[in-house]
């Protein structure tokens, strides 16, 4: 019984963070590209970009969903005190996901599209907006009482840091969502887009470098875990390692070529969410609450391990089995009839 | 203007206005998605180019349908940590486990191969197509499946009990069959497939009473109708079943759709009243109407109860449903929807069995026509009636007798909620209004006819090397 105390909540401690990179690797792209359209040139090749992502982003969405779900049966107590410590990142990214998501069949059907492409456009941003300062506000604390409620403020999750953390993700999302273009376009506009991805880059490695030296100074947490022998190793490799990926990457673009961009940065994304997650580990509000603390009780982490986790690879399968559908370069700028 | 300043009110009204929108979009998605495989099905067996160009119309009305209900499904789901932490505190071990039961087996399913559905007909085997319709329809159904299990679960919590504010599950199985949960799931899935049929039926109708292809659209009328010839008259009954397990497990619910005040003891008759003005102060209706006996068939097909109707009176009034009159009235209008709607149902086969359908004179039913265009609505009216007196006479309880409404809710500053509320609101009606004008367009364009039909031969999924090659991808019906 002990040992299963400890033992589930990590197990979906591990699923979750699974969930969460899925999702933000692959919105991480669908939502890059929404923000990227708000800059696409004609009418055209706003048509393209979207028709790249026609028959996903549902399925890229839906990860969220999933997450939020296993976040709520795994560790209720942790569902209910972050959304509602965060109520206003949460609903930012929801208006955000409705307009975008709207959008997007609207516009299809749509005479003039100047009012959903900016819906599109915006609403992605604004999801992306709301997803970072979540992140930014979960990894800077909430303020709980001695159960786990949340005892804060409506406006606590807004800081310098914060807003750092978001506008770092939304650069990371523009620079996925460049490269997945690299990968799926041909002609000027990939051109434009080896251009945006080398601009991200760049942005991305600012901020990144930003929150790596802000992080251990703003939050006493942070400093006691990253600078804490033995673990001080690995975190010290996590920044060369992440300098190492962003060469190859800028390399890879400079050197034209399609896939290798998109993979050196889904890398680049696994190791920050490596690093994240063990800088949180085991806590799920950091400081203030342990995933045993707020996990479920062990007979539904078993149940949900049963009937969630052993879906996990039938999930991925026919996920992939659709990409493998849609493989090859989009040039259309109808995804309708 | 009290309720501006209380958070529990304000979330309620919150959760009511989300819920209500959402629910207008799921009815189709997951109805139509049925009558999608059937056409689908019924092509693949005959050949008849008719049906594949009803599969390719009625999806492009699909996929319209899918984006706004996926879009307003996502805020249902982050309210109940926004919005009600301290209920998904409690009952999370279950509750929280059965919705993400319905992301891993739904919603993922019905995403993965909605594209592959509805841009992949030239690019998979017809059979491959076929599967990934049945596999959305499969997805769109298990969501009613689990949604359901957690709003039954709501009705009768069993399974387990609370233990520190908290519900401990001591039996999983239990929890997932409480007493509500066949009937409930039955009564919405047949409520989906209702509401489907009737807007099908009823766009089919406008076309042919229009003279646009009315042949074609006669098909998909058939369809229609010969599927409500079963399911209209089977949702009464399982309304009654419903009403049944209401009057077993939640007699201050069944009191407050009834609006009776005083309890009405066993082995009497019972009137059913059709018309009445409750007044919740004086605890009594200020007048009303009623047919002798209606209510022993009701609840008991037959005359006389067997036991007690227990009246509003019993409770406390801070332990009952309020808004009386609401869910009396919602009552109402579903019952009377769903007899509508059989009755509309019987008429039309009627009409079939002296051969007034064919083709030919279908045309001339132009009353007939007029019944199924203004019933297309009915069906959405009725879904969201039925919510109301479920969700709205479980009052005042979110989960009944364990977790009061007032307990439920978080503690956010009210103006925090009020924002939100109105967000919504707007959100909501532009939705709506959009939905309306593009897919009335989707209509008025009529289908295309002229679609290229994929054959049984298997083709590769890609005919060309990506990166060398770059064949234009669109379907090619957009290509000019
Ligand atoms: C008829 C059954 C039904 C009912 C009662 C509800 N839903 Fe729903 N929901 C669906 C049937 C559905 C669906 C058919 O599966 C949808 C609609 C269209 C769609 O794309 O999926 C959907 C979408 C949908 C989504 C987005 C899924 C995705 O990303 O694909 C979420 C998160 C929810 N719903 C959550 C809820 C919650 C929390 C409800 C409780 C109040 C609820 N739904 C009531
Ligand atoms: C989609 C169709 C649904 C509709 C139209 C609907 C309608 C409503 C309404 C009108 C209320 C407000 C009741 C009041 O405040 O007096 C409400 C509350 C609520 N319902 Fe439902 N409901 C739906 C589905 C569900 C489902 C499937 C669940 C659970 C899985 C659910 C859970 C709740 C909760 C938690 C509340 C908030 C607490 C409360 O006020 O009782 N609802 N719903
Ligand atoms: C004609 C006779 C009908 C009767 C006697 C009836 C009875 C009921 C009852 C008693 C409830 C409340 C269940 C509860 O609170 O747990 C209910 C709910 C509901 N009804 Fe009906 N109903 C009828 C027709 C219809 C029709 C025609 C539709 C839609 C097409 C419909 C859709 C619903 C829905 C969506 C709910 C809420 C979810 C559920 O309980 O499954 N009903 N009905």
């Amino acid at each position: 019984m002990e040992t299963l105390t400890y033992f589930l909540p990590q197990v979906w401690f591990g699923i979750l963070a699974l969930f969460l990179f899925l999702y933000v690797m692959l919105d991480g792209f669908d939502l890059g590209v929404g923000i990227l359209s708000l800059t696409a040139s004609n009418e055209e090749r706003r048509g393209i970009l979207m028709t790249s992502l026609s028959n996903i982003w549902d399925a890229n969405e839906t990860w969220l969903v999933l997450m939020g779900g296993g976040l709520f049966g795994a560790f209720p107590l942790a569902y209910g005190t972050i959304l509602n410590a965060l109520y206003i990142p949460i609903l930012l990214m929801v208006f955000g996901l409705i307009f975008r998501a709207v959008a997007f069949e609207f516009r299809e059907q749509a005479k003039r599209k100047l009012f959903w492409n900016f819906a599109f456009g915006a609403g992605s941003f604004l999801a992306a907006l709301g997803q970072g300062f979540a992140l930014g506000g979960v990894l800077k604390g909430i303020n709980v009482d001695q159960a786990g409620h949340f005892i804060g403020t409506t406006w606590d999750w807004l800081s310098w840091q914060t807003i750092l953390v978001a506008l770092t993700l939304i650069q990371g999302y523009v620079l996925i969502g460049s490269n997945y273009l690299i990968w799926k376009t041909t002609g000027e506009l990939q051109e434009t887009h080896y251009k945006t991805a080398k601009i991200a880059a760049v942005t991305t490695l600012i901020g990144a470098i930003l929150i790596t030296i802000t992080t251990p100074i703003f939050y006493e947490y942070a400093r006691e875990r990253l600078f804490h022998r033995p673990l001080v190793y690995v975190f010290a490799a996590i920044p060369l390692l992440g300098v190492l990926l962003i060469s190859l990457l800028i390399r890879s673009l400079f050197r034209k070529e399609e896939r290798a961009p998109f993979i050196w940065t889904i890398l680049l994304f696994l190791l920050t969410f490596i690093g994240l997650a063990m800088v949180v580990f085991p806590y799920i509000i950091p400081t203030q609450i342990t995933i045993y603390e707020a996990a479920a009780d062990p007979s539904a982490l078993v149940f949900m391990i049963i009937l969630i986790g052993a879906l996990i690879p039938v999930m991925l399968f026919y996920n992939i089995y659709q990409y493998i559908v849609f493989r090859g370069k989009v040039t259309g700028g109808h995804y309708g009839e | 203007m009290e309720f501006l300043s209380d958070t529990v009110v304000l979330s309620r009204m919150q959760f009511a206005l989300t819920a209500i929108f959402h629910m207008l979009w799921p009815v189709l998605s997951t109805g139509m998605a049925i009558y999608l495989v059937i056409v689908e099905g019924v092509w693949l067996k005959t050949r008849n180019p008719d049906y594949y160009y009803h599969a390719r119309f009625w999806s492009k009305l699909y996929l319209l349908n899918f984006g706004v209900g996926v879009a307003t499904g996502i805020p249902m789901e982050f309210q109940f940590g926004t919005n009600w932490a301290p209920f998904s505190e409690a009952v999370g071990n279950f509750f929280g486990s059965v919705i993400g039961f319905e992301a891993s087996w739904a919603f993922m399913l019905e995403a993965a191969f909605l594209g592959i559905m509805v841009f992949g007909w030239e690019r998979v085997h017809p059979i491959i197509h076929f599967i990934s319709t049945i596999l959305v329809a499969t997805g769109a159904n298990l969501s009613t499946l689990w949604i359901l299990t957690a709003s039954s679960w709501m009705q009768t919590p069993t399974g387990g009990e609370m233990v520190n504010g908290k519900f401990i599950v001591h039996d999983y199985f239990q929890a997932i069959f409480n007493p509500f949960m066949a009937v409930s799931v039955s009564h919405m899935f047949i409520a989906t497939l209702e509401t489907s049929l009737f807007v099908i039926g009823g766009i089919s109708a406008w076309y042919i009473l229009n003279n646009r292809q009315s042949a074609f659209f006669s098909k998909a009328f058939k369809i229609a109708l010969a599927a409500a010839i079963a399911v209209a008259p089977l949702q009464i009954y399982i309304g009654h079943l419903s009403a049944e397990q209401v009057y077993y497990y939640q007699p201050s619910k069944l009191a407050a759709m009834e609006a009776q005040w005083d309890t009405i003891p066993g082995g009497q008759s019972a009137n059913w009243s059709i018309v009445a003005l409750p007044n919740e102060k004086a605890e009594k209706n200020d007048w009303e109407i009623a047919i002798p006996n209606g209510l022993g068939y009701i609840l008991e097909l037959k005359q006389k109860l067997s036991a007690p109707v227990r009246g509003l009176k019993e409770w406390k009034p801070e332990d009952r449903p309020h808004l009386v009159g609401l869910i009396y009235y919602s009552f109402r209008i579903m019952v009377g929807i769903g007899f509508l709607l059989a009755g509309l149902m019987l008429w039309s086969t009627l009409q079939w069995l002296r051969g007034k359908l064919s083709p030919e004179n279908i045309a001339q039913q132009r009353w007939l026509m007029r019944a199924w265009i203004f019933a297309a609505p009915l069906g959405y009216i009725a879904v969201d009636s039925g919510w109301i007196v479920r969700c709205v006479g479980r009052q005042p309880w979110t989960v009944y007798g364990l977790l009061r409404t007032a307990d439920s809710a978080s503690h956010v500053p009210a103006t925090n909620v009020l924002v939100s509320l109105i967000g919504f609101a707007v959100t909501y009606s532009i939705l709506f209004i959009g939905y309306l004008y593009f897919g009335s367009r989707i209509i008025r364009r009529g289908p295309r006819l002229d679609l290229p039909m994929p054959g049984m031969e298997t083709k590769p999924a890609v005919e060309t090397t990506p990166g060398q090659f770059v064949p234009d991808e669109r379907p090619v019906e957009a290509q000019q």
